[in-house]
């Protein structure tokens, strides 16, 4: 690109969204608070020391110029001086450690909590849990972003672009709620900025947090721990709301959660399933976890194979269904998966054996995946 | 401060004549030559330091708008993973043990390294190194992509390149331990007599501290890397919980190597500055003493507190209170060494050639991370700060225009020594303040983002992060072009240029600067005899 251009572009893009953001946020929990002022706590102190520190500097610098003919002291050291310069810091320090010490302490408080929502992260995205309710659902970067961020995509990006999702979690305002956070296949981070605080999502390990919002909206954050190829594309969006509405919405989601749960036993008529039925079943669920690496096209993008006269999906049916428990390398093991079925394992199978131009006319039952467990 | 009498018997005169210096290829390959070796290890690492600098300006071509425009995501992840390793394995420590042996044995009154053909040793297997780690471009799966810091599970998904990352991390880690062994045996045992350990140039001291870190914390990382193999390849589950293992048990191992780590790269940068701070002021270094506790203390406590690198793991409030309290100790003997810096300027008789400018660029913008440091100490506020632009921010402040800021003021003040020559001190002007311009203009605006809430190791981002992005983008390119310049310093510098004194500067104190520039092929052959007045300058 020309510097011409460059200019240009520089300047163009500052209207557009003037943001230069420049600080952390203050939050809605009384914790972002305490963590906002501590920040700001310690920038000022940092700020004077620095400005004494470099204004002694540059002092020196244009006061002892050998140029203006500066002559040398021979001094060098000075006990006393060395003591007080010793003493003040480890002073300053005891001064942040002690309101540091408290908000730590008062983060630490989970206890009493009213509900628990449980996180999981997964490659890439989020699943919510409901722990007090019983439901639970995915929530997944927004259409609009997904392809919006494709490698050389020209979609316009919208103002909030790569930090919207399909299904936000949705939290009460004016609630001491407790947020696990687990993880299914690697580390994840959990971050929601206007909450003041990060955890990990750790496979195998459950950590708890606590939040309390003040203030109905929206919160956006992303996960914070690089989790992969797509670690930049699982954001996370709050709806938090007063009390009432939530507890509407909570009512509306059980009755929908049982409604898909009974479609998901109820995958196909009979005992045995047809190709028809298999094959309606398997797009959506290809859709939702393969074609994050494997691509809705089945070609496969960069580090990630094509599906498509793949040996694994053309060979034998066996081999196909281990590759999908167990995983290899990139690809992950989706046999400890606890929110997908064997039958839809048996659909994804059967989708992958029969698209795309990969005829093998292979039914997959849901009880040969069940048998090669 | 009287030295003329007492330098007499230490020039090269002795050496001249007999089996002086081989010649070909053959007098590389094989060498035992500390200042060829040193030599090797600085332009190794002049080398790596570009090679990992395209993959940076890469990093910022991609993060220069939002949207995807040049680097698959994967890709991305392979840049900032392999520019981390090259950087800090690559350029910054290889420049580091150059210098060690360029200046160690010159500065103690030695005629070499104590072990020569392991000094050789420890520097070919680098080359070989980066081989089979830049390799992994051309594997299946792509080079290593799971970040530097190769946390399981994650780093357990890569292909084919796994064990070539784990091997050269050994064979790294090799090469360092016998560095440092080399290092630790000249010093205790190759002294000039009269070279008592407190009188030992500051740059000697930091080295043998830092050698002493390496040993301890090489091995370390050597055993995290291993586990992933056998986690790998051989069945165990270390960090699976699934068969019994804890993923974070890799980090705190990782971690206790990670953090001596950061300190064997920093702590050669503040011997350099304690050598040429005082001879630009004309004045001997402040608080010699002070400054030798302090670099031990900075040492000893790096071991204490390694989770701070992981706070967010979610560990027990008695944990977190302990490695934020020995975090904040640190900012005192660091504290100690900056003022120690300023007090040795302080009614000094200044004067700026390049080494100088560098150096006070050192005082300036270390410190600027080291205040972002002792933010992030804070456990609760690093909540928020973790794994953002903050972060990348914090340790390109104190890495970048502070520790390779440290090298380059090395390089451009002992150069005359090596080469005979006078760089060009318009051109090493020039270097310094477009550097300098340049990597403010890269670095800091990654404070305001990260605040904002962007976080690291990502190749595309929201839209209200664009603008200081375009200028972080703008400061790396500049960045990387004001490095050509550097390049054309040292070429101009080898090649001819009006010659040095042996001198060099007029501040300059230290058995260094009593040997011809460039000094003969051997050098203290007959050991010289150092006194009190000569050594603390």
């Amino acid at each position: 690109m020309r510097f011409s251009s460059l200019l240009l572009l520089l300047f163009w893009s500052l209207p557009v969204s003037a943001d230069w953001a420049l600080n952390l946020p203050r939050g809605v929990t009384p914790i972002s608070k305490e963590v906002y002022d501590l920040h700001m706590l310690i920038l000022y102190i940092v700020t004077v020391i620095g400005v004494a520190v470099f204004g002694v500097l540059f002092y020196s610098m244009f006061r002892f110029r050998k140029s203006r003919g500066a002559v040398a002291a021979s001094f060098h050291h000075n006990t006393t001086i060395e003591i007080i310069w010793t003493i003040i810091p480890i002073l300053i320090l005891i001064a942040m450690a002690v309101p540091a010490t408290r908000t730590l302490i008062h983060m630490e408080q989970t206890q009493d909590a009213e509900m628990t929502v449980k996180i999981t992260g997964y490659q890439w995205y989020w699943e919510y849990k409901y722990l007090n309710e019983d439901f639970s659902f995915l929530s997944k970067l927004a259409e609009e972003s997904q392809k919006a961020r494709q490698l050389g995509a020209n979609e316009p990006l919208g103002e909030n672009y790569l930090l919207e999702v399909d299904r936000p979690l949705v939290l009460p305002t004016h609630t001491k709620i407790r947020l696990l956070t687990t993880a299914a296949d690697v580390l994840h981070a959990w971050w929601v900025p206007a909450l003041g605080w990060k955890r990990d999502a750790i496979p195998g390990f459950i950590n708890d947090n606590w939040t309390y919002i003040e203030e109905p909206g929206t919160y956006r954050g992303q996960c914070a721990e690089l989790c992969g190829r797509d670690h930049a594309f699982m954001p996370i969006v709050i709806e938090a709301v007063p009390r009432e509405q939530y507890d509407a919405w909570v009512t509306e989601q059980m009755a929908a959660f049982d409604e898909e749960e009974e479609a998901k036993a109820a995958l196909c008529a009979e005992p045995q399933c047809t190709m028809e039925e298999l094959m309606l079943a398997g797009e959506p669920l290809y859709q939702t976890h393969c074609a994050l690496c494997h691509q809705a096209n089945g070609e496969g993008l960069g580090p990630f194979p094509s599906l498509i006269g793949s040996p694994i999906v053309i060979g034998p049916v066996s081999e196909h269904i281990t590759m999908v428990l167990e995983g290899k390398n990139a690809m992950p093991a989706f046999a400890p998966r606890q929110d997908i079925t064997d039958a839809e394992l048996a659909a994804i199978i059967t989708y992958e054996r029969n698209a795309w131009g990969n005829d093998l006319g292979d039914v997959v039952q849901p009880d040969v995946v069940v048998e090669q467990r | 401060m009287s030295t003329a009498e007492t330098t007499a018997p230490l020039s090269g005169a002795m050496n001249h004549g007999h089996h002086d210096r081989p010649s070909g290829i053959g007098r590389w390959l094989f060498s035992t030559n500390h200042k060829d070796i040193g030599t090797m290890y600085l332009v190794f690492s002049l080398i790596m330091f570009f090679v990992g600098g395209a993959m940076a300006m890469a990093i910022r071509a991609e993060l220069f708008q939002p949207g995807m425009q040049f680097l698959d995501p994967q890709f991305f992840n392979s840049m900032t993973t392999v520019h981390a390793l090259v950087m800090i394995f690559g350029a910054v420590m290889p420049a580091g043990v150059g210098l060690a042996n360029w200046m160690i044995p010159l500065m103690i009154g030695a005629p070499d390294m104590a072990l020569p053909r392991m000094n050789n040793m420890s520097f070919w297997i680098l080359p070989f190194a980066f081989a089979l780690m830049l390799s992994t471009f051309f594997m299946p799966g792509g080079a290593p992509a799971a970040g530097w810091t190769m946390y399981p599970p994650l780093v357990l998904q890569q292909g084919a390149a796994l064990p070539f990352l784990i091997f050269s991390v050994h064979f790294l880690g090799v090469s360092s331990i016998m560095g440092a062994i080399n290092i630790i045996a000249t010093v205790i045992n190759m002294r000039a007599p009269g070279m008592t350990f407190m009188r030992m140039p500051l740059f000697v001291w930091t080295w043998f501290i830092t050698a002493f870190l390496l040993i301890a914390s090489m091995p370390v990382l050597a055993g995290a890397v291993t586990m992933l193999l056998t986690d790998k390849y051989f069945g165990t589950s270390f960090f699976s919980a699934a068969g019994g293992g804890d993923p974070v048990l890799f980090q705190h191992v990782f971690w206790f190597f990670g953090h001596p780590e950061v300190y064997v790269l920093v702590l050669p940068a503040f011997g350099i500055l304690s050598q040429v701070i005082p001879a630009f002021s004309r004045k001997p270094l402040f608080g010699y003493v002070s400054m030798v506790y302090a670099t031990a203390a900075i040492a000893f406590l790096s071991f204490f507190v390694w989770a701070h690198h992981m706070f967010t793991v979610g560990m027990p409030l008695a944990g977190e209170l302990f490695f934020m309290y020995a975090t904040m100790s640190i900012a005192v003997p660091t504290g100690v060494k900056i003022f120690n810096w300023l007090a040795t300027m302080w009614r000094g008789s200044l004067s700026f050639e390049t080494p100088m400018l560098f150096a006070i660029g050192v005082v300036v913008m270390f410190s600027i991370g080291g205040f972002s440091g002792l933010m992030m100490g804070i456990t609760p506020v690093d909540f928020q700060y973790h794994d953002t632009y903050f972060i990348v921010a914090h340790f390109h402040y104190v890495l970048v225009p502070g520790v390779v800021f440290g090298l380059i003021s090395a390089v451009y003040f002992w150069m005359p020594k090596w080469t005979g020559n006078m760089y060009d001190e318009t051109l090493g002007k020039w270097h310094f303040w477009t550097s300098t311009i340049s990597v403010n203009l890269l670095f800091f605006p990654m404070h305001f983002v990260g605040l904002a809430g962007m976080p690291r190791r990502i190749p595309d981002y929201n839209i209200q992060f664009t603008e200081w992005n375009v200028l972080s983008s703008i400061g790396g390119f500049a960045f990387g072009l004001s490095q050509l310049i550097f390049l054309w310093v040292v070429i101009k510098c080898v090649r001819g240029g009006s010659r040095a004194t042996d001198q060099v500067w007029e501040g300059a104190v230290g058995l260094e600067w009593t040997l011809p520039s460039p000094p003969p092929f051997h050098t203290h052959t007959t050991p010289p005899q150092v006194t009190a007045a000569m050594a603390r300058t």
